[in-house]
């Protein structure tokens, strides 16, 4: 199975000996965590502390390769910042395969690195597995699921729901690069400029803030599928306050910036993969801020609102011309499924 | 630095926003933006909460899908029930309720809807099912009648017998002369669209300012357009002194664009034409010449309908002629919204109710 031109066939996945040797020669090859490897029926974890945090997401990205990630760089870091989110520091993953008959296998090994190397990145190990085979046509080549178990960090109390008057928003960068990133490799668009998906896990980033700061954050969130307009009115709809939001002040690179012109789509829709949003006392912002541009790497880190008081739930965009609007929930389905 | 981006430049706009807030106006002036893509634009900057005391805005008749009259939609969708045909459509119009539902019911009833960005496309859609015949729903104002003049134009010339239009094209100036003539409303200035300008220029309009001393401002579609708009609108009312301006100079000639303007005149003429909220105005719609009328899907489907119902409750009609603001509508967010839209103006991305609802409907609560 190491040429470049073999494909998956049907009896890859029929539990024979041709799904053992695509287990051993080709996944297994990448993933070789101790606990994956006597290939039990489940695995038996060792977890610190008993607040535990627990997640899946199921990915069925198109294009599978885009720039700066594949749909395997994605699943590891969708579930791995899914739980970073919950305040917990990932440590297990499981990983389900479902493969379309004629899928190269060369493409699986591809997106196997790419999903060791998150892995890595993310200090986390695939802990268990499934792999299924379907009929050609019966899927678009591949789709993946990922769960994950995390250990809640001591001290921390993170929720959606806890967003106070007084808080600051924070945004750990510039928002919207994921979605353009496929976007534009999808419509095949041919554009100047360092297009590349925003994708990673963001273990380094949001580990030091919490152990840092526990007692000042209350909300992280990561803005993926509706973007940040979306997130921000869940979180301000569950803890049922008012958020201000300040247009000048949301980092947007400028390439995105021309491609949504171009497209006519709105960088707050957009999804990231790579970003995430932080509530903060208004006391510590500034502190905050800081430290995660000195200490975790996020140099385009910005305070780009405030939460002002209880409400039903609303958004409110302080656009660049100081007019003031309602930033909505996305209406219908702006964008296909790119996460 | 080209002048889109020019015009993009926060500091510009800052500056122009300021300039704005700090008018002061010793009279009441109420300005209307006459086109639903700079109704959008207003709401989505948030200018509402920008305008000095005394300065107020109106929404007027320049969104093409809620000026539709409901006895359109309904002569459509019996043309689909009726006949063996394939609709073809702008996709805005999908939502707009008839007296018996909106196109996409008619399509999920199993009739032949389909969505285009342009005629051409039904055109090419004719030429490859020559079994079928395709009508187009031309909606729309001077900015898309040339387009679909053209598109009838190319099948004539091409010999194709299975493609035709259903017209509700409107012209822009005759809904003006009913604005301006109407004594409920009154409106000092107009901020007059962009695009249909690039296609009239600014010899239309001169009857506004000269004969019924009305400013009258050409605009383009960014927020800094629109402010700078808003204020030489409002210089021309201080100083009493009324003229044509452009200020979309990058995009708008004097002369407009005599070549659209030729192949309009050479396919339509005008006729007089039902708008919704207006009733009909006379020779405010275009109809196929003689020489096209084949295209003519009214003539070649003909249709005999008793009623046509509006939607119950639903004041498109006063919003349109800049009676009502949405919010004084008793559905307004009560029973309609984007996602269950009562009347064309919640439906169009280019409607009043809509602009409202997304972007303004917490007024006076911010
Ligand atoms: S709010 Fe709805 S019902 Fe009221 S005028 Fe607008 S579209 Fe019609």
């Amino acid at each position: 199975m190491n040429n470049n031109k073999d494909r998956i066939k049907l009896a890859h996945g029929s539990g024979g000996g041709m799904m053992a040797d695509l287990i051993q020669d080709v996944i297994l090859r990448y993933l070789d965590a101790p606990e994956l490897a006597n290939l039990d029926d489940a695995a038996e974890l060792v977890i610190p502390h008993n607040r535990i945090a627990f997640s899946t997401d199921t990915f069925v990205v198109k294009p599978i390769f885009f720039p700066g990630g594949d749909i395997g760089s994605l699943a590891v870091s969708g579930t791995v910042n899914d739980i970073l989110m919950k305040g917990a520091r990932p440590l297990f993953l499981s990983l389900g395969l479902v493969l379309e008959e004629g899928f190269l296998i060369h493409d699986l090994r591809t997106i196997l690195q790419s999903i060791k190397q998150a892995c890595d990145y993310a200090g986390v190990k695939v802990v268990t597995g499934d792999t299924k085979v379907v009929g050609k046509g019966d899927l678009d080549g591949i789709c993946i699921n990922t769960s994950g178990i995390g250990s809640i960090l001591p001290g921390v109390d993170v929720s959606g729901s806890y967003a106070k008057t007084g808080d600051s928003v924070i945004v750990s960068g510039d928002i919207g690069a994921h979605g353009i990133a496929v976007m534009v490799k999808r419509n095949g668009l041919h554009l100047k400029g360092d297009i590349k998906s925003d994708a990673k896990p963001l273990t380094g980033e949001v580990l030091p803030l919490l152990e840092r700061y526990a007692d000042s954050i209350h909300v992280l969130r990561d803005p993926t599928r509706g973007g940040v307009a979306a997130t921000l009115n869940e979180i301000a709809d569950s803890s049922g306050v008012r958020i201000y939001l300040d247009e000048s002040a949301i980092p947007v690179n400028d390439w995105v910036k021309s491609v949504c012109e171009l497209l006519g789509f709105d960088p707050l829709y957009l999804p990231c993969e790579g970003r995430f949003l932080v509530f903060v006392d208004s006391s510590a912002s500034v502190e905050v801020m800081s430290f995660m541009r000195d200490t975790c790497g996020c140099h385009d880190v910005s305070v780009i609102g405030t939460v002002e008081g209880e409400s039903s739930g609303e958004v409110l965009l302080r656009t660049i011309s100081g007019g003031v609007r309602i930033l909505d929930m996305p209406v219908g389905e702006l964008l296909p499924r790119i996460c | 630095m080209n002048e889109l981006r020019q015009i993009r430049e926060n500091s510009l706009l800052q500056g122009l926003s300021r300039q704005l807030q700090s008018v002061r106006l010793s009279e009441p002036v109420t300005l209307m933006e006459v086109c639903g893509t700079h109704t959008m634009a207003i709401h989505r900057a948030g200018l509402p909460t920008l305008l000095p005391p005394n300065l107020r805005l109106l929404s007027g008749p320049g969104c093409p899908v809620c000026v539709t009259p409901v006895s359109y939609l309904d002569t459509a969708c019996a043309i689909a029930r009726q006949y063996d045909v394939t609709l073809t459509t702008f996709g805005d119009m999908m939502r707009v309720p008839g007296t018996d539902g909106t196109l996409a019911d008619l399509r999920s009833e199993g009739y032949p809807v389909d969505t285009v960005y342009s005629p051409f496309h039904s055109v090419t859609l004719a030429q490859q099912k020559p079994e079928s015949q395709v009508v187009f729903l031309a909606v729309g104002f001077e900015t898309t009648a040339p387009v679909v003049a053209a598109s009838v134009k190319y099948a004539y010339d091409i010999g194709i017998n299975n493609f035709s239009i259903l017209s509700a094209h409107k012209l822009v100036i005759p809904a003006l002369k009913i604005l301006i003539d109407d004594n409920r409303i009154f409106v000092d200035g107009f901020l007059l669209p962009g695009h249909v300008s690039v296609i009239l220029g600014s010899e239309p309009y001169r009857f506004i300012a000269e004969k019924n001393a009305k400013a009258c401002v050409i605009t383009g579609f960014e927020t800094a357009d629109i402010i700078q708009g808003i204020l030489l609108l409002i210089d021309q009312v201080q100083k009493r002194d009324f003229i044509v301006a452009i200020q979309y100079r990058r995009v708008v000639k004097p002369e407009g664009n005599t070549k659209a303007r030729a192949v309009i005149d050479e396919v339509f003429e005008s006729a007089d034409t039902e708008w919704r909220g207006f009733g009909v105005i006379p020779e405010s719609g275009l109809m196929l010449r003689d020489e096209f009328g084949a295209f003519d899907a009214s003539e070649r489907f003909p249709v005999h309908m008793e009623m046509h119902n509006e939607p119950v409750g639903c004041r498109c009609g006063d919003v349109l002629r800049g009676y009502i603001e949405p919010p004084e509508c008793p559905l307004f967010a009560r029973g309609c919204s984007p996602e269950h839209p009562v009347g064309p103006c919640m439906v169009s991305t280019e409607g009043t109710c809509a602009a409202y609802y997304r972007f303004s409907r917490l007024q006076g609560d911010i």
